[in-house]
C-alpha cells in the first residue's frame, strides 16, 4: 500500500482515514464528482445536508460536543460561498473545522470559468490558514497541516481549495508523520515566572474572581478550573461560550457576565480586585464600557492566543498557554486566599438580586420552558441554541453542569447556528439528548435541514421559543426606538411548525399552556428515531432583563435588579 | 508615532495579500511596504513603516505573529538598524537650471542617471531624512514623478545575529 499510486480524490480519502475523520457533512456538485465516487464505498459516514451552511453548522456542532475537528466539503462556487457564514462562524468561536472545497480546474482559475468563486480570497480573513492546492504531490502535507492548525494552539477552521484536475491527477500516496511548519509554534507551557506572580497575586486577593471562557471547554481543563476554584474559593463566572465549563450547582457559579449577565456576576465583577480570565477574550458583550470595566481590580489573563492579550483592556499578569497546564500550575503554587467575607457579600447579592421572572399569572413564558426542560434533563443534554432571546434565556435559565453541553453562536451570532449544530452534536454523541432551543426566525433560516435529521434518524428536539417576533430586535425597539417595531413581526407569514415538521416525517408538537409544557417535553424524549418540534407558543413581548445597554457599564442593568 | 518593522514570510503564493489584508481588516495603515527575497529563497523579508501607538504597535506585531505564513516579526523600535530607501525622481530643467540642479544633487550625495532635454532623471538613497531634504532642495525646479521603494531595514546588533541559514522561529 504504501507508496502505491492514487488520484487526488483516494488520496484526500486515506488522509481523512489518518486523521480519523469518522463523519463529514457537505453537499456535492460538478467539481467534486470524483471525490464522491470515493466517498461512495468509503469507511467515512458522510451526512448530506439540504444546505452547505447547514453542514458548515453541522461540523461545527459536531466539533464543539466532540473536541474532534469538524469536516465539511462542498462544490466550488456556490458551494463555497454556502459555507462562508459557517466558516465566519467557526472562526469567531476558535472551532477546529477543515472545510474542502472543489475548484474548477488549475488551468481555468482566474478566467471566470463556471461557478469559479476565489474562495480563498474570501475566507482568508475568516479562516486560521487556507489553501489551494496546485499540485497533487502537495496534498497530503496540505492535509495533515491543515488538520494540525485546526486543532492545535487557538483552534479554528481552515479551508483546502481542491481544484478538479487535482483530485484525478496521480501521485503516490505518503501520509506524513509530523508537520514542520517555521511560523506555527503554539506555546502550551505557561512561563514558569508568570505563573508564580499569579500565583502570589491570587494568594494575597480580597475580591478575586475567576472570568472563564470557552478556553477551558477547548482546552478541557473544566476539571483543572473546578479543583482550583474549590479549593480556593473563588467565584466562577462563566461566558456564553464558556458555560458548563463550571457546574451551575455549585455555590461558586455566577453565571454569564455582561450584556445579559446576571447582577451578581456583573457587580461582582465591578468590586473585584482581581480578575483571573482563564480562555476568555474580554468580547465587548462582556465588559460593556470598557473604561468603565472593573476599575479597581488587576488582572491576569491566560489565553493561548498571544494577540487577545491586552487586546481590549490592560492586562497585568498575561500567561500565554494552554489552560490546563497553567490551572495545574496555578493549583501547585496557590495559598488560599481569605475570600470568606467576599463570598458573604456575594450572597447577599444573589438573594437580593436573582434571576427572575414573571410565573404566577398562568401565562407560558420562554424562561418556564428552558426551566422546564432543565429540570427534565437534569441539566445533562447537549442544548444548542439559536441567536436572540432564545439563546439568552438558554444561557440564564438551563443548569449547565457539564463541559461541551452548550453549543451557542457567541462570536458571531448567526441566526440559523443552532439546528444544523443539533444535528451535527447527535452525530458525534448518538446517546446524548440534544435540544436546540429555537426562536421562531432563527429556525427558518435553516428548517430545511428536518430533511437531514429525518434521513439520518436523529432524535434532535427543536423547542421553538415562538413569539412571532424577531424578538430580541423587537426588545431593542421596544427599549430604544420607542416601540416602532420595524419589520419585527414574524406573524404573518408564519408557517404551521407543527404540519411543516410532519410534513418531513418528523413529529410536531404545540403547547400554549403552562401545565403542558412538561408533558410535551417528556413525550419528546421518548422519541428516539427522528426529530421533534415542539411549538412553544410563548408571550410575545417578554424581554430578556436584566440588560446592560450597549455601551453602558455592566452595571448600569436594566430590569431584574429590583 | 512610526515605526519600522521587518516580518520574514514564506514566499508563499497568496502571502503578500494575507498581509496586506490583516492591516485593513483591523484597521492598521501602512505607511510603505518592502518585500523581496532573502538569503533564502524560501523565505521573503516585508519591511513595512506604520504608525500608531504603542497598543497598536503590540497588536500590530502579535496579530502577523500569528499568521501562518510568517516566520518572524522584528520591531526595529529601540534596536539599532540601518534604514535605507531608494527612490528616483525627475526634475524639470531648462539651460539654466540644469546646473545649478546637477549642483544640488551632487551635494547630497545623489546622482543623476538620465539627461533629457527638459528634464533630469535622479538616483538618490538614503534613510528618511535625507530622501526629503533632496526633495525639498528639489522642489522649486519643478518635480515632475517621483518614485519611491519604500524603507527596507536591517539590524545591526551583533548580539542579535542568528545563526546563518536557519531562520529563526516565533517568539
Ligand atoms: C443571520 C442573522 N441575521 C440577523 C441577525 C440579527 N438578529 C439578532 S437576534 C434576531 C432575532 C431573532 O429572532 P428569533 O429567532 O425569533 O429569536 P427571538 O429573539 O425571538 O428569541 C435578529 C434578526 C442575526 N443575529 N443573524
Ligand atoms: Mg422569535
Amino acid at each position: 500500500m504504501l507508496d502505491m499510486k492514487m488520484t487526488g480524490a483516494q488520496i484526500l480519502i486515506e488522509a481523512l482515514k489518518k486523521e480519523d475523520v469518522e463523519v463529514m457533512f457537505g453537499y456535492p456538485g460538478g467539481v467534486v464528482l470524483p471525490i464522491f465516487d470515493r466517498l461512495y464505498d468509503a469507511p467515512i459516514k458522510f451526512i448530506l445536508t439540504r444546505h452547505e451552511q447547514g453542514a458548515a453548522h453541522a461540523a461545527d456542532g459536531y466539533a464543539r460536543a466532540t473536541g474532534k475537528v469538524g469536516v465539511c466539503l462542498a462544490t466550488s462556487g456556490p458551494g463555497a460561498t454556502n459555507l462562508v457564514t459557517g466558516i465566519a462562524n467557526a472562526y469567531m468561536d476558535s472551532i477546529p473545522m477543515v472545510a474542502v472545497t472543489g475548484q474548477v480546474k488549475t488551468r481555468l482559475i482566474g478566467n471566470d470559468a463556471f461557478q469559479e468563486a476565489d474562495i480563498t480570497g474570501i475566507t482568508r480573513p475568516i479562516t486560521k490558514h487556507n489553501y489551494l492546492v496546485k499540485d497533487v504531490k502537495d496534498l497530503a502535507v496540505t492535509i495533515k497541516e491543515a488538520f494540525h492548525i485546526a486543532r492545535t494552539g487557538r483552534p479554528g477552521p481552515v479551508l483546502i481549495d481542491f481544484p478538479v484536475d487535482i483530485q484525478q491527477a496521480e501521485t503516490e500516496f505518503h501520509y506524513p508523520e509530523k508537520v514542520e511548519i517555521k511560523g506555527y509554534k503554539p506555546t502550551y507551557a505557561g512561563h514558569p515566572g508568570q505563573i508564580k506572580r499569579a500565583a502570589k497575586a491570587i494568594s494575597s486577593a480580597k475580591r478575586p474572581i475567576l472570568y472563564t471562557g470557552g478556553g477551558v471547554i477547548t482546552s478541557n481543563a473544566s476539571g483543572e478550573l473546578r479543583e482550583f476554584a474549590i479549593k480556593n474559593k473563588i467565584p466562577v463566572t462563566t461566558t456564553l461560550l464558556g458555560l458548563g465549563a463550571f457546574s451551575s450547582d455549585n455555590p461558586l457559579h455566577l453565571g454569564m457576565p455582561g450584556m445579559h449577565g446576571t447582577a451578581y456576576a456583573n457587580h461582582a465583577i465591578m468590586e473585584s480586585d482581581l480578575i483571573i480570565a482563564v480562555g476568555a477574550r474580554f468580547d465587548d458583550r462582556v465588559t460593556g464600557k470598557v473604561e468603565a470595566f472593573a476599575p479597581h481590580a488587576d488582572i491576569i489573563h491566560i489565553d493561548i492566543d498571544p494577540a487577545s492579550v491586552s487586546k481590549t483592556v490592560e492586562v497585568d499578569i498575561p500567561i500565554v498557554g494552554d489552560a490546563k497546564h497553567i490551572l495545574k500550575g496555578l493549583l501547585k503554587y496557590t495559598k488560599k486566599p481569605d475570600t470568606d467575607a467576599w463570598l458573604a457579600k456575594i450572597d447577599e447579592m444573589k438573594k437580593k438580586y436573582p434571576l427572575k421572572y414573571e410565573n404566577s399569572d398562568g401565562k407560558l413564558r420562554p424562561q418556564y420552558v428552558v426551566e422546564e426542560i432543565s429540570n427534565i434533563t437534569k441539566g445533562e443534554a447537549i442544548i444548542c441554541t439559536e441567536v436572540g432571546q432564545n439563546q439568552m434565556w438558554a444561557a440564564m435559565f438551563y443548569k449547565f453542569t457539564k463541559p461541551r453541553t452548550m453549543i451557542s453562536s457567541g462570536g458571531l451570532g448567526t441566526m440559523g447556528f443552532g439546528f444544523p449544530a443539533a444535528i451535527g452534536a447527535q452525530m458525534g454523541r448518538p446517546d446524548a439528548v440534544v435540544f436546540d432551543i429555537a426562536g421562531d426566525g432563527s429556525i427558518q433560516m435553516n428548517i430545511q435541514e428536518l430533511a437531514t435529521a429525518v434521513y439520518n434518524k436523529l432524535p434532535v428536539k427543536v423547542a421553538i421559543l415562538n413569539n412571532c417576533y424577531l424578538g430580541m430586535v423587537r426588545q431593542w425597539q421596544e427599549l430604544f426606538y420607542k416601540k416602532r417595531y420595524s419589520y419585527t413581526c414574524l406573524e404573518d407569514g408564519q408557517p404551521d411548525f407543527v404540519k411543516l415538521a410532519e410534513s418531513y416525517g418528523a413529529v410536531g408538537m404545540r403547547v400554549v399552556r403552562p401545565e403542558d409544557a412538561r408533558p410535551a417535553i417528556e413525550r419528546s424524549l421518548e422519541i428516539t428515531d427522528r426529530p421533534t418540534f415542539i411549538d412553544f407558543r410563548v408571550e410575545k413581548e417578554e424581554n430578556v432583563f436584566p440588560m446592560v445597554p450597549a455601551g453602558e457599564a455592566i452595571n448600569r442593568m436594566i430590569g431584574g435588579m429590583a | 508615532m512610526k515605526h519600522t518593522i521587518s516580518v520574514l514570510v514564506e514566499n508563499k503564493f497568496g502571502v503578500l495579500a494575507r498581509i496586506a489584508g490583516l492591516f485593513s481588516a483591523r484597521g492598521f495603515n501602512i505607511e510603505s511596504l518592502a518585500v523581496g527575497e532573502t538569503e533564502d529563497a524560501a523565505v521573503s523579508r516585508m519591511t513595512i513603516v506604520t504608525d500608531g501607538d504603542e497598543r497598536t504597535l503590540d497588536q500590530i506585531k502579535k496579530q502577523l505573529n500569528k499568521l501562518i505564513d510568517v516566520i518572524k516579526v522584528s520591531d526595529f523600535t529601540d534596536k539599532k538598524y540601518l534604514e535605507k530607501e531608494l527612490m528616483l525622481i525627475k526634475v524639470a530643467v531648462n539651460a539654466k537650471t540644469k546646473k545649478e540642479v546637477t549642483e544640488a544633487v551632487d551635494s547630497c550625495g545623489a546622482e543623476v542617471v538620465n539627461t533629457g532635454e527638459k528634464s533630469l532623471a535622479i538616483e538618490m538613497t538614503g534613510d528618511a531624512g535625507k530622501i526629503i531634504s533632496l526633495l525639498e532642495l528639489l522642489r522649486p525646479f519643478g518635480i515632475l514623478e517621483v518614485v519611491r521603494t519604500g524603507r527596507i531595514a536591517m539590524g545591526i546588533d551583533d548580539k542579535e545575529m542568528k545563526t546563518p541559514g536557519k531562520p529563526e522561529v516565533n517568539e
